[in-house]
């Protein structure tokens, strides 16, 4: 039996009072319940605060640059897609350094589980604004506050029609639990955008602000996921009222594996390493005469 | 000894490459050589193209001046290459279509008719193919078997093109040919292969066991993993095209560390946005196979020419320091092994391996024997497999190790986890800012650069020992600078070639001592500043005579090279 322990990893450098932290213990608690063991879990890590998680989670971890956390994640899902695999970014690494990467992970519809950290803030850079800051935002590279628009990373997934878009906040751990964990079982590519107080940096978008805010769609047990018309309203809430839940799901879009033929029966780690047939290639070198 | 170049001039999208490479087949079948050239510009229609290719009874390598044959199917490929026809060389075009003043070398062959009466007007390129023929005086039936197997069984499409073919045969059998001062015929039947830089680069790939490819489309580097893309069903390989190059290289690394052999190909300009990429793998120490197909830059430069102006980009790319190898092979055959071997170097050193090509290399073809599969050995290095528990008990994925090569185990094996980081990081691959660790981890990093050095074959050596004038090459001038060796040689003069097909770790020592057996060193280089002389000056602390140099795009031919010896 799998037990939090597995997961314990070394001393954390965040700022008290950080959002990771209940992240943190969110995934740890998620796996847990799934009763995945660590080895069957990789975790891939972009940078900043975000991309330092991984390494306070006992799993396999490929922490790789900033921005480029989906990359080697799809990558390593293809060549081993019994792994489990979390793509763990934060705001400005996601959405901003790999944006690119973001929009052609939800078109490949592949079975990862991205977690992004969303604090609307630069941490590790100590305090820009990021492409989730609000407009008005004000910083030391952005004193008269910030004019462009905000990313809205959850109307864009539902737009592209991304087979799972969640949003989560740390401040309601045990619903973020709950939403990863449906991340992780969802076949497909699956956001879960997480906000989190960053009580060094954002003194606009407190754990009180989010607290004010945020709701669960699933509370009164009206709102159904699969319905885009709606995803697409809450995808656009806002100022006064936040939803929090799985505001999109489309279980109906193949995941890229199911659609590769060389992976139909086994993972591409699983193919014999001696290189081809000899006779096979030489008969293959025949169309070349 | 008959020596003879054709060359296939007209618009994009008017098939020229089509006949280039149909002629290409029938005189390698024939037990002929063969080598082709494409020249082509960064448009789908219109402009100016051609295809050369020469044909030799024994073994070519590069293409030097002048024309036997020009195939014109517009105007303004009589208007430019006209000057090249050798004394007696024969220029077909379709005079029904193309108004030119008479002139002795025109041959006008009714292109469009002949190939109209055989049964579709869209056929002429097999006129011409034809008619080429028949002023050789070359027996016809291998054009019909080529173009049989070429078009298949798709209804009446092959038997149009070759009653088409046979039409322009007869043509020019009856105008032309006895007054056509060079004949060929087939030699014998052996079975040859024809194939050109970016196939053989696929081929190699295939061979080394490669299963994984991320690659985003850019001339001259596409060819690869089209040629993937199209065998990966029946090989059981994934080729994904990426959205970007980042994400290309980015994804092979992640599909490396997750246990396959993976691969990316590109040109320049796509490899500038993967050198960051490079660096993640030398720090994760990951392997990665990177094929760089130069063209003329900087920024998007020629996009369809070739040039070799990033020798010391590759060689210096990405911030910090790591080990890197860096093979370049001069011709097709050399570009398959190439690969298998780069594929061993980065899996046995974890670390990044580029393949340099050029357009010259890609898209150009050879006649070669064969491709010698049970030469290639698959050598994966220190990897560990899931049962062998006891080299996983307390596993540390990037263990301090005397060679700096740390045993590699893979996501996914029960009772370890594979921990690695773009930050600096410990044994475990946890990320650290422990100065002392930092020291300790780059020294173990740089120490696989010695077991590397070790594995550089030195370079290959042409012609006369002791020469009077030794040209030094990489890549794809092979051919160029040994053929302007066999032309000094028949006048007389000591030369020899020295040739780097696998360029770094650097071969200083045999370098140095090809340096001082020679009386004059000139390097020849596809670019603007003689990067491989600074190179050998820099390694050796010797200085060459002089540079050839030539960076308007197209490959050398032989007498340019002779021409730079001053």
């Amino acid at each position: 039996m799998v037990t939090l322990k597995d997961y314990a990893g070394g001393p954390t450098a965040w700022c008290p009072g950080c959002g990771n932290f209940m992240l943190l213990r969110a995934v740890q608690e998620a796996l847990v319940g799934l009763g995945k063991e660590p080895h069957e879990v990789l975790s891939v890590s972009g940078i900043g605060q975000a991309g330092k998680l991984p390494h306070y989670l006992r799993c396999n971890t490929f922490n790789s640059l900033h921005g480029r956390t989906l990359p080697p994640a799809t990558g390593a899902k293809l060549a081993n897609h019994e792994l489990t695999v979390l793509a763990i970014a934060g705001d400005g690494d996601c959405y901003g350094e790999g944006g690119n990467h973001f929009l052609h992970a939800i078109r490949r519809n592949i079975d990862i589980t991205l977690i992004v950290h969303d604090n609307q803030v630069y941490g590790l850079t100590k305090g820009q604004a990021s492409p989730t800051s609000d407009t008005g935002f004000a910083t030391k590279i952005q004193p008269e506050g910030v004019i462009l628009a905000p990313f809205n990373p959850i109307l864009v997934a539902v737009a592209m029609n991304a087979s799972f878009v969640a949003r989560g906040f740390t401040g309601e751990k045990d619903h973020l639990v709950g939403l990863i964990q449906e991340a992780v079982r969802h076949k497909g590519f699956a956001l879960v955008d997480v906000l989190q107080p960053c009580p060094s940096f954002n003194k606009l978008n407190t754990f009180a602000w989010y607290k004010e805010r945020v709701y669960k769609l699933d509370e009164g047990g009206k709102y159904d996921p699969a319905d885009r018309a709606a995803a697409f309203q809450k995808a656009q809430e806002w100022d006064s009222k936040i939803p929090i839940g799985v505001i999109y799901t489309n279980p109906k879009r193949p995941t890229m594996e199911e659609q590769i033929h060389a992976i139909r029966e086994a993972p591409l780690v699983k193919f014999a390493t001696g290189g081809p047939d000899r006779s096979r290639f030489e008969r293959l070198l025949e169309e070349f005469v | 000894m008959l020596d003879l170049k054709i060359k296939i001039g007209g618009e994009a999208g008017q098939g020229m490459q089509t006949v280039s490479h149909t002629l290409a087949h029938v005189f390698t079948r024939g037990g002929l050589h063969v080598f082709a050239i494409q020249d082509y510009q960064s448009r789908i229609r219109g402009g100016h193209n051609f295809s050369a290719l020469r044909i030799r009874e024994s073994p070519v390598f590069s293409m030097p001046r002048g024309v036997n044959i020009l195939i014109a199917l517009n105007k303004e490929t009589i208007d430019l290459h006209r000057g090249e026809l050798h004394e007696g060389g024969v220029i077909i075009y379709d005079g029904e279509k193309v108004k030119v003043e008479a002139h002795q070398n025109l041959l006008s062959v009714p292109l469009d008719r002949l190939a109209q009466e055989g049964g579709n007007k869209l056929y002429g390129n097999s006129v011409a193919a034809g008619a080429a023929l028949g002023l050789l005086g070359y027996a016809f039936e291998p054009l019909a078997e080529v173009l049989r197997d070429v078009f298949g069984k798709k209804g009446t499409v092959a038997e149009d093109n070759v009653k088409a073919a046979r039409a322009g045969y007869d043509f020019t059998t009856r105008n032309g040919h006895s007054q056509f001062p060079w004949k060929f015929k087939p030699l014998d039947d052996r079975r040859r292969m024809l194939i050109a830089g970016n196939e053989a680069l696929a081929l190699g790939a295939l061979a080394a066991g490669c299963k994984f490819v991320s690659a985003y489309p850019m001339t001259p580097s596409t060819g690869i993993m089209t040629y993937l893309a199209g065998k990966a069903r029946e090989w059981d390989i994934i080729v994904e095209q990426a959205e970007d190059e980042i994400s290309a290289i980015t994804m092979a690394i992640g599909a490396s560390f997750a246990g396959v052999r993976a691969m990316t190909a590109t040109s320049g300009g796509g490899f500038c946005l993967m050198v960051e990429g490079l660096g993640l793998a030398g720090m994760t120490e990951t392997p990665i196979v990177v094929v760089e197909a130069q063209r003329p830059g900087p920024a998007i430069g020629l996009p369809t020419r070739t040039e070799q102006s990033d020798l010391e980009f590759v060689l210096h790319a990405s911030h910090g320091e790591f080990p890197r190898a860096v093979l370049a092979p001069g011709t097709s055959e050399e570009a398959f092994y190439a690969m298998a071997k780069a594929f061993n170097l980065a899996e046995k050193y974890q670390t990044p391996v580029i393949v340099m090509s050029d357009q010259h290399l890609a898209d150009s073809y050879w006649t070669i024997d064969t491709l010698d599969v049970s030469r290639i050995t698959i050598d994966r290095g220190q990897l560990i497999q899931p049962e062998e528990t006891e080299k996983l008990a307390g596993y540390k994925r990037h263990a301090i190790t005397h060679s700096g090569i740390s045993p590699r185990a893979l996501p996914g094996y029960p009772g370890i986890t594979v921990v690695t980081d773009s930050d600096e990081h410990d044994e475990e691959g946890h990320l650290t800012e422990d100065t002392g660790l930092r020291t300790r981890m780059m020294l173990k990093r740089m120490r696989k650069e010695i077991g590397l050095a070790q594995e550089i074959s030195p370079p290959k050596f042409y012609g006369t020992a002791n020469p009077e004038v030794l040209l030094i090459g990489w890549g794809s001038t092979y051919g160029a600078i040994r053929e302007a060796v066999d032309l000094l040689q028949a006048q007389g003069q000591k030369a020899g070639m020295m040739h780097l097909s696998e360029i770094w770790p650097f071969p200083s020592g045999a370098v140095a001592t090809a340096l001082e057996s020679a009386r004059a060193c000139f390097v020849v280089e596809n670019n603007a500043t003689g990067q491989l002389a600074r190179l050998i000056r820099r390694e050796t602390g010797k200085a060459v005579t002089g540079k050839i140099l030539k960076f308007d795009g197209l490959p050398f031919s032989p007498e340019y090279i002779m021409e730079g010896i001053k």
